[in-house]
């Protein structure tokens, strides 16, 4: 027997650290070759770590949440073979080739191959019983851990199987004993799991007339949705943002729209609104270049960027995403609607690399029918602006003489008031708004 | 005769009637009990107790005429035994007197009222009752119906002169000649069992294939060998087709179409129980049916809001223990308690020689519920217990699930098994494993060691066979 180490793998350009999300494994596991360790999160993104050797589990070197370094002591392991060196170290490379193969990408090769997982990552629950100690077992792939240690629980669509005062107690707390879990013989529900589920405060209300919900259920924030949390935190501590609500009188651009997808009946792709609003970010932000840069307040430092990179804020199934459309000023109407789709959908299958989550300038959010009327968005930090729409709807217009039906849209975008004024907030929306509301001046040769 | 109100109001005072009494007045329930006859319905005075106490008896004078006769091992020898049936009748009445004396001390420590006379639905909350000082009517916000069932009748042999039913047979003062009971269900074998004991010549007339044809074959093969011990003539597929122009005979169609006369002092008809759903006035309430019985939800709530039913008139099976359970059920229903029915095992005893003992799905209904089973038969044979007793007949079988050893199914024949039968439904109604019984100790030398030796054979290595 050896002892075999494997360390955090360097998981992408310029990462010193991620955050374990998950454990595949537990301590005692038998563990086969390429079996999957555990999750890791970076920026956005996260990266399964699987073994390089067949062994027995022996240490694990952090629990869920944790921020690793990259290069420290993951898991260890004991394998078998007597000449084996005492410690063998390795830094788990082969299921990033395979991942790759898995997820190609365009021209160029990513810093580092990246796998949204959703779901897992909004499960801590089956994540904390899957770092418990356990017994050895087999893992060809991760599963969740075992209902019941005393034979086969029990099967689906018997009757639940509970002693008359557990079922009388069951039925006097309005639970529905299909919904307990039993972790007795064969699956036969106790006290304590009745306890358990009393606890979670489950079941409540399933019963006739309405009963108080005591549970407190902990969900702990890991992954993508920790990450939410700190950059919104950051966002909103350290930008003091104006936002600023104007109406878009969007009747022409609706009608160019439809023109447009008409013409273009055979093109599998169709244009949204959202094509056209990059394309008259990208006229604004010609004319007020400022609104597209990054602000290193630390250094006090204003990058103002000449490619114009358009965040576009996504709701995954994981949470929400941010996938950039890189150089929008360099594609044109179409382009940007083709590079918003292929994102988008990546974002949302989790197959997005690393790069085309980051390295925005400024930043589009659209929820479309749900736009609401006004919203107050947060700058996507270290950006200075970003433009929310919102609902499109039909609305009465005076037009001098009479009312007339217009398809009206609000704009409702945030600037950081400490680089922004609210005279320049005003002018860029209004320069929108004239693009939006004439669309032929988005194509005018400036 | 002023109007009485009450919450909750009990038609019938049988085993589920009383039982839901005594629990609503437990609960503070203003409860009227409403019976024609004495508390305790059939069970209590001419079913379930008097049958024992008659095959009690006929049980010790079978002992003695085997004592009298030298015809036993120990070496005992006595004179030979007389009996006054009479006088047993007498003991059985006493009996009987006690424990319907008992539940009305009972009701009456419940503060429930009871009102004598037989009652009669005017509205869903009203019913009238014809007492012997005049008609009460009593308004109830809540009415159970606890009816009971009745012997039914053969349109060809109706009861009265020789043909009788089981009330009557409970009843007999002087012992028949020759007795014919037709029907060889649990009723008429334990009854005929008991008669044949006591010095009876019995013939039993079936109409189907064997004796106790609701048991599977195994279970009552040691029955039908005993009843020939006894000398009791068992006609199967025959049918009786009526008295004889002098009545004093039944007249019998045997299996190969031959009519025979069988000579008959009293003729015991015992062909099955029909729920009492006549002479209630329930035709002014409208209640849905469920084939003869009326039809209940899992409270025990009828079709009408207000008024529930239980017991033998809500359909099978039609056991005295069901319809107390029901009884306890609702009256902690009508109190607002969460209550529903959730009972895994309704056991059924058939007091016949030996006994049998049922609970939980047979071989065959587990079969027919397209479960994989284990199932482990231990014989009396080879129990230390049974062999003490010269009662070696018979033998527990365990049935579980092949999967997860879940028990789902406990029966057993021999002498006095019905003793065990609220282990078997207690081990049912608690989940257990053939592990549970196997790991528990069984007391030694009793025949319930033959429960955890079936259970162990069920997993493939029972000790003592």
């Amino acid at each position: 027997m050896a002892e075999h180490v494997i360390r955090l793998p360097d998981v992408g350009e310029g990462v010193a650290e991620a955050e374990l999300v998950e454990w595949h494994v537990n301590v005692g596991d038998l563990v086969r070759e390429d079996a999957v360790l555990a999750a890791v999160m970076t920026d956005k993104a996260t990266v399964e770590i699987p073994s390089p050797v067949e062994g027995e589990i022996t240490w694990l070197g952090a629990k869920v949440g944790d921020v690793v370094p990259v290069g420290s002591d993951l898991v260890r392991l004991k394998i078998p073979g007597e000449d084996a060196p005492a410690v063998a170290a390795s830094s788990a490379q082969a299921k990033q080739k395979a991942q790759t193969e898995k997820t190609p990408r365009k021209e160029k090769q990513p810093s580092a191959p990246i796998s949204e997982r959703p779901g897992k990552t909004t499960a801590p629950r089956e994540l904390r019983e899957a770092a418990q100690p356990p017994e050895k077992r087999i893992l060809a792939r991760p599963g969740p851990a075992r209902q019941s240690t005393f034979g086969p629980p029990r099967p689906e669509g018997l009757r639940p199987l509970a002693s008359p005062a557990v079922r009388l107690r069951a039925r006097e707390g309005g639970i529905d004993l299909r919904q307990v879990p039993g972790t007795g013989p064969a699956g036969r529900i106790t006290h304590e799991d009745l306890d358990a589920f009393f606890a979670k405060g489950a079941g409540a209300g399933r019963s006739a007339g309405l009963q108080p919900k005591t549970g407190v259920e902990e969900i702990k924030l890991v992954g993508l949705r920790r990450r939410i949390a700190e950059k919104m935190a950051t966002a909103h501590s350290h930008i003091p943002a104006i936002t600023y609500v104007e109406e878009v009188d969007v009747t022409a651009l609706e009608e160019l729209r439809a023109s447009l997808n008409k013409e273009k009946r055979d093109n599998p792709q169709r244009l949204t609104l959202l094509p056209f609003l990059m394309r008259a970010l990208v006229r604004a932000v010609e004319a007020h270049p400022v609104v597209n840069s990054l602000f290193d307040d630390a250094a006090g430092v204003l990058h103002q960027h000449g490619g114009v990179h358009i965040g576009i804020a996504t709701q995954t199934p994981s949470g929400l995403m941010v996938p950039v459309v890189r150089h929008a000023e360099a594609l044109d109407l179409w382009g940007c609607a083709a590079e918003l789709t292929r994102l988008s959908e990546a974002a949302k299958a989790g197959t997005a690399q690393r790069d085309e989550l980051t390295g925005s300038t400024i930043t589009i959010t659209s929820l479309g029918a749900l736009g609401g009327i006004i919203s107050t968005p947060i700058i996507n930090h270290p950006e200075i602006a970003i433009v929310g729409v919102n609902k499109m709807s039909v609305r009465p217009h005076w037009d001098g003489t009479e009312f007339v039906p217009r398809k009206m849209m609000n704009l409702s975008s945030s600037f950081d008031h400490r680089v922004i004024d609210g005279y320049d907030a005003a002018v860029f929306t209004q320069r929108l708004k004239a693009l939006l509301e004439a669309p032929a001046l988005i194509f005018m040769e400036s | 005769m002023k109007d009485i109100s009450c919450r909750l109001l009990v038609l019938g005072a049988g085993p589920g009637g009383y039982v839901c009494a005594i629990r609503a007045g437990q609960l503070g329930i203003d409860t009227v009990l409403v019976e024609a006859k004495k508390p305790g319905g059939t069970c209590l005075n001419v079913g379930c107790i008097p049958s024992k106490a008659l095959i009690h008896a006929a049980d010790e004078f079978d002992k003695a005429m085997h004592f009298a006769s030298g015809r036993n091992p120990f070496g005992i020898s006595s004179g030979k035994p007389a009996l006054d049936l009479s006088k047993t009748i007498a003991w059985k009445d006493g009996v009987v007197g006690r424990l319907t004396t008992g539940v009305s001390a009972l009701l009456k420590k419940g503060g429930v009222k009871i009102v004598e006379g037989w009652g009669k639905f005017r509205d869903g909350k009203t019913v009238e009752v014809e007492t012997q000082t005049g008609l009460q009517v009593i308004r109830a916000a809540e009415i159970v119906i606890a009816t009971g069932s009745a012997a039914v009748e053969l349109p060809f042999l109706p009861f009265g002169g020789r043909v009788i039913s089981s009330t009557e047979a409970l009843a007999l003062t002087q012992l028949p000649r020759n007795l014919v009971v037709v029907g060889a269900g649990y009723i008429g074998l334990e009854l005929g069992t008991a008669f044949a004991k006591l010095g009876a010549k019995v013939s039993v007339v079936e109409a189907l294939s064997r004796v106790l044809p609701q048991y599977d074959a195994e279970l009552t093969r040691p029955v039908g060998k005993r009843l020939r011990e006894l000398d009791v003539e068992v006609m199967t597929d025959a049918r009786a087709k009526g008295l004889n122009p002098k009545g004093e005979a039944l007249i019998v169609e045997t299996a190969d179409g031959r009519k025979k006369t069988l000579a008959a002092d009293k003729i015991l008809v015992t062909v099955g129980r029909k729920p009492m759903t006549e002479g209630f006035g329930l035709e002014a309430i409208d209640l849905d049916r469920d084939g003869a019985f009326l039809r209940i939800d899992d409270k025990c709530r009828t079709s009408m809001r207000g008024v529930y039913a239980i017991g033998d008139v809500t359909g099978e099976p039609m056991l005295a223990h069901r319809a107390m359970a029901q009884g306890e059920m609702v009256a902690e229903v009508v109190a607002g308690e969460k209550r529903a029915w959730d009972k895994i095992s309704i056991p059924a005893i058939c007091f016949t020689d030996p006994e049998i003992v049922t609970a939980g799905l047979s071989p065959d209904e587990a079969k027919a519920a397209g479960i994989e089973t284990k199932i482990g038969v231990f014989p009396f044979q080879a129990n230390g217990r049974a062999l003490t007793m010269t009662k070696e007949a018979g033998f527990i079988r365990v049935i579980a699930r092949a999967d997860n050893h879940l028990i789902i199914g406990i029966q057993g024949v021999g002498d006095g098994i019905s003793e065990l039968g609220g282990d078997f439904s207690l081990a049912l109604e608690m989940g257990t494993r053939l592990e549970d019984v196997a790991g528990t100790i069984h007391p030694h030398p009793t025949r319930s060691e033959a429960f955890l030796e079936a259970s162990l054979r069920a997993l493939g290595h029972a000790l003592h066979i």
